[in-house]
């Protein structure tokens, strides 16, 4: 006897039941506060921030929370708020050269103007497994400066004062466009690219401009310079007449300089990569300026002849809230198809058998 | 992209001797085509057409025209500007200056640069054909011989597969391919295989001009013969009108009526294919001529 | 599941902002305007993943209103998890009622199916679209299929339907099977089996398709010609089923087989779990159904 099996709105019942029961786990070890997790699992809200596009970390501390430590669930989450958040309106463009910088580093000049500062790095650290941080050891205070750092300029401006680098993009006349407001056309103009880039997953942009480093498609390419530190944000107030800043934000800005032989479309000169994104994320900020790089081949005037050179590829590809549910669709029922599939497969087995009986060639020519 | 390493190479021996295959005379193959003879239009005529690749010349300020039913073979020395001549005037590559024109079927002139779209793309799957040198780019190497020919009949409308199958099987023979190879596909055939497949693929809808870019180019001697053979067949047969650009002057023997010769991107000499190369009357294509011809 | 609590968030009626619903009913009238051709469309992110439905629901979120009656089946199910799942969603965020009976309902929500019931005037179908490019699998450039849609360039289609039987001796697409909508645009179906291509054709219900991820929205308006792409020799057929429904009898729909033991034990139910409940309330009843189970 056979039942048509009910019950689907119970069984999810129980199974959200049961996830909660699991991300909550042991109940006497003390539930996670977001302090504690906006605190000392920093790196992990700035990445839920930047590909979650949203600047919030007590939401991106929660996303991680309820996300059981899964990313790519965390940055979902904080999307999927964003999306129904109200459009205010659109900030002034962030001015990254008055950045307050706590890291500021360049590959192609010893000294400049503003110094180098490693800040909170990895860099240099012994990636040996410290038993201390097991426990609660006391922490020292960092150092700090004295006084108000110096502007630090640009590696880019000072490359650009000698006219040996492309300028900035033409300052844009018309707004930017705005990846979550329109469709995305291809081919697309570097505005939205930047925009997919920014927060697009940080694995596939960081493989993909490893395959840069390694031939596919080479850039020459040349750490200029990385800061991180926080801008203000303003916003013009057209009451008022001016703009207004209304906080600041945490950056992680890489200009990359890529040398560059002219082509027909341009003069020999070197040209830039850009990555831009929120929080400390320096991999990331890296990756997306030799990728932005690598898709400019079309405007260069470079063959394209590598994946990461292709846009459409790259940016259809970039996004992992909609790589991870396409990928996990695939466990929803397909009862329908796979049936008319497993029909399909029964006919030509019965076709190929009856063929094979009567002696016919048995590569299936049709008739 | 242009380099296809496609440097004039000498043969010892012109393809099947110099003496053996005497040239077709001018448009003998028109029994049919004298209406067009009649109306004493090209088909086809550039004029003045340019071609700059930022500031280095492709080709520059060239004028031809193209009549029913004529072989033309463009030569010149590697990077002289002949397959950016042939793009130019087969609407693949847009020129700097200068105007492309065309006499439809209907007898209509029209600028091929002023088309839209969708008639460019519709001449070019019925009226015209297109050969590349290097068959995998004007195959699709994953659909069968078959599905190859057939392809153009259902872009324009064919909708019955015995029909489409059986005019397919036609063209692979007249190709030389055996009709049990109509479901294999290209991957499995040889170059030479691959070239004869390409041109049944741009011949099955009967079109009125073909463009080739090197056809023999990379295959060896004895296939290239093999080819050069068939096509002038085909060619005659079908009163085709041919632009062929060749860097080998033996090919252009055998196929061609006429020739245009191109040095710099520009055209220094144009004739009659014999005169041309009994008789040259440009330095640079005496030279062109004994160096290759007699070495 | 993820809608936070009241405090920390509000939700507008269909979980969508009135700028998002206005933007996607202006692609919807556009797509209803055009019938088969994809609109592009800014998809906002959801609070169910990418792939499971999303376009549908923002679809069915910009159309819906309080006096509506939703249906959501999945696989012609009602019960399946997703689309428990999607009926719930809306029910919370837009306080509807739902139904299970394809009679009742104003907007039926679908995956993979077209309810057997013939639908009506006034009532719309949303589908869920995972690929809403019938030539994606063709050719996988957005660029260039767009271009192919824009020139009616769609020769390739038939070159693979022409490879199915070349190969299989029939055409071997048994779903997401590509139609021409009222004779200009190929359309994919989404992955509904072909069996239910007929459905679509002069349907006097408006189809409506939303695609996610992919950002595209597309429709069919009632009474509009869907032609499914087939040969004159080998003509769109759909696939028939040996047995009738096992539950109520139903012959000439679509089944789902269902495995009963590890020894090879089958029976095929309907698919569409709403049909199949009518029937046998209505007295009818298959092999396998005993005296009075209604599930
Ligand atoms: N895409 C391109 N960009 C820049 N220059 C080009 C490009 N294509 C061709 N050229 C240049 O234009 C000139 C003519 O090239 P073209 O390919 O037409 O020569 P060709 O006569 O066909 O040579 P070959 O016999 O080697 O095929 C050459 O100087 C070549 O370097
Ligand atoms: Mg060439």
């Amino acid at each position: 006897m056979y039942v048509a099996v009910k019950g689907g709105e119970k069984a999810i019942r129980n199974a959200h039941r049961l996830l909660a029961d699991r991300r909550r786990g042991d109940r006497s070890v003390p539930a996670l506060t977001l302090t504690q997790i906006t605190c000392q699992l920093a790196l992990a809200i700035d990445r839920v921030m930047s590909e979650g596009a949203l600047y919030d970390r007590d939401l991106a501390a929660l996303a991680v929370k309820q996300a059981r430590g899964d990313m790519i669930e965390a940055i979902f989450l904080v999307r999927a708020y964003r999306t129904t958040l109200p459009r205010f309106g659109y900030s002034e463009p962030v001015d990254t050269g008055a950045m307050h910088i706590e890291r500021r580093i360049s590959a192609t000049y010893k000294d400049l103007p503003g110094g180098q500062m490693l800040g909170p790095t990895f860099d240099y650290t012994h990636r040996l497994l410290d038993p201390e941080l097991a426990g609660d050891a006391a922490v020292p205070d960092a150092e700090r400066r004295d006084g108000e750092p110096a502007r630090a300029m640009r590696v880019s401006d000072i490359l650009a004062q000698d006219g040996l680098i492309e300028g900035d993009c033409d300052a844009q006349t018309e707004m930017p466009g705005d990846i979550t407001r329109e469709p995305m056309e291809f081919p697309m103009e570097r505005d939205t690219r930047l925009q997919s880039l920014s927060r697009g997953d940080e694995g596939f942009l960081l493989a993909l401009a490893y395959s840069t480093q390694r031939g596919y498609a080479r850039s020459h390419p040349f750490a200029g310079e990385i800061r991180i530190g926080e801008v203000e944000v303003a916003v013009d107030m057209p009451e008022l007449g001016f703009a207004v800043t209304i906080g600041r934000v945490q950056l992680t800005e890489c200009q990359m300089i890529n040398q560059f032989k002219g082509s027909s479309k341009a003069p020999p000169q070197f040209t830039r990569g850009y990555g831009l994104v929120f929080g400390q994320s320096e991999r990331k900020a890296m990756a997306m300026a030799l990728c932005d790089r690598a898709m400019r081949a079309r405007e260069l005037g470079e063959d394209i002849v590598a994946p990461a050179q292709d846009e459409e590829f790259v940016i259809s590809h970039c996004d992992n809230v909609q790589a991870s549910g396409f990928v996990e669709h695939l466990k929803l029922p397909h009862y329908v198809d796979f049936q008319a599939e497993l029909e399909l497969v029964r006919t030509m087995r019965a076709e190929h058998e009856s063929r094979r009986d009567a002696g016919e060639p048995m590569p299936e020519a049709a008739e | 992209m242009m380099t296809q390493g496609d440097s004039v190479s000498p043969h010892p021996e012109p393809i099947e001797g110099r003496g053996e295959t005497a040239n077709p005379p001018l448009r003998q193959a028109q029994g049919d085509g004298l209406p067009a003879l009649a109306e004493e239009k090209p088909l086809l005529s550039a004029s003045g057409v340019s071609k700059f690749y930022g500031s280095r010349i492709g080709c520059e300020d060239v004028s031809i025209d193209i009549w029913p039913g004529e072989v033309v073979a463009v030569v010149g020395e590697s990077g002289s500007g002949k397959t950016t001549l042939l793009n130019c005037i087969s609407t693949r590559l847009m020129p700097t200056t200068g105007t492309v024109a065309y006499r439809m079927r209907d007898g209509q002139i029209r600028d091929l640069y002023r088309m839209g779209e969708a008639e460019r793309r519709f001449l070019m799957r019925t009226d015209w054909g297109f050969v590349h040198q290097n068959p995998a780019d004007g195959l699709r190497m994953t659909v069968s011989a078959g599905a190859n020919v057939g392809e153009r009949l259902m872009a324009t409308g064919a909708r019955h597969y015995g029909n489409i199958r059986a005019t397919a099987g036609d063209w692979l023979g007249r190709v030389e391919i055996a009709e049990d190879r109509i479901d294999d596909q290209p991957r499995a055939f040889s170059g030479g295989m691959r070239q004869r497949l390409q041109i049944a693929r741009n011949l099955v809808t009967g079109p009125r001009l073909v463009f080739m870019d090197e056809p023999t180019g990379g295959l060896d001697v004895s296939v290239q013969a093999r080819l050069l053979d068939l096509l002038r067949g085909l060619v005659t047969d079908l009163g085709l009108a041919v632009v062929v650009v060749t860097h080998d002057l033996a090919v252009a023997r055998l196929l061609s009526h006429r020739m245009v010769v191109m040095k710099d991107g520009r055209v220094i000499e144009t004739g009659l294919t014999d005169r041309v190369l009994d008789d040259p009357r440009a330095p640079y294509t005496q030279l062109l001529v004994s160096s290759i011809l007699q070495a | 599941m993820t809608v936070q609590p009241t405090g920390l968030a509000d939700y507008n009626f269909a979980y969508l902002d009135e700028p998002t619903k206005r933007m996607i009913r202006r692609a919807i009238l556009k797509a209803i305007a055009i019938p088969g051709y994809q609109v592009p469309f800014a998809s906002r992110e959801m609070p169910m993943p990418y792939g499971w439905g999303t376009g549908g629901v923002q679809v069915t979120a910009s159309i819906i209103g309080p006096d509506d009656t939703l249906k959501v089946i999945d696989q012609g199910a009602d019960d399946t998890t997703n689309a428990v799942s999607i009926r719930a969603f809306f029910a919370k965020v837009a306080e509807v009622s739902t139904t299970t009976s394809t009679a009742e309902a104003t907007i039926i929500q679908t995956r993979h199916r077209i309810p057997e019931e013939t639908l009506g005037e006034g009532q719309v179908l949303v589908y869920q679209v995972p690929i809403p490019e019938p030539l994606r699998f063709l050719e996988p450039r957005e660029t260039e299929t767009r271009k192919m849609h824009a020139l009616e360039d769609y020769g390739l289609m038939h070159v693979k339907l022409y490879e199915d039987i070349a190969r299989n001796g029939h055409i071997a697409t048994t779903y997401a099977y590509p139609v021409k909508v009222e004779g200009r645009y190929v359309m994919d179906p989404s992955p509904t089996p072909k069996f239910d291509n007929p459905k679509m054709d002069q349907s006097e219900a408006l189809q409506l398709f939303g695609a996610g991820r992919e950002k595209r929205i597309y429709a069919v308006p009632p009474y509009t010609s869907v032609v499914s792409l087939d040969f004159e020799d080998y003509p769109f057929e759909v696939n028939r089923f040996d047995e009738p429904c096992a539950l109520c009898g139903a012959e000439g729909v679509y089944l789902d087989e269902v495995v009963l033991d590890d020894r090879g034990g089958r029976m095929f139910v309907c698919s569409d779990t709403d049909h199949c409940e009518k029937r046998r309330a209505a007295g009818h009843r298959g092999a396998m159904a005993s005296e009075g189970t209604l599930a």
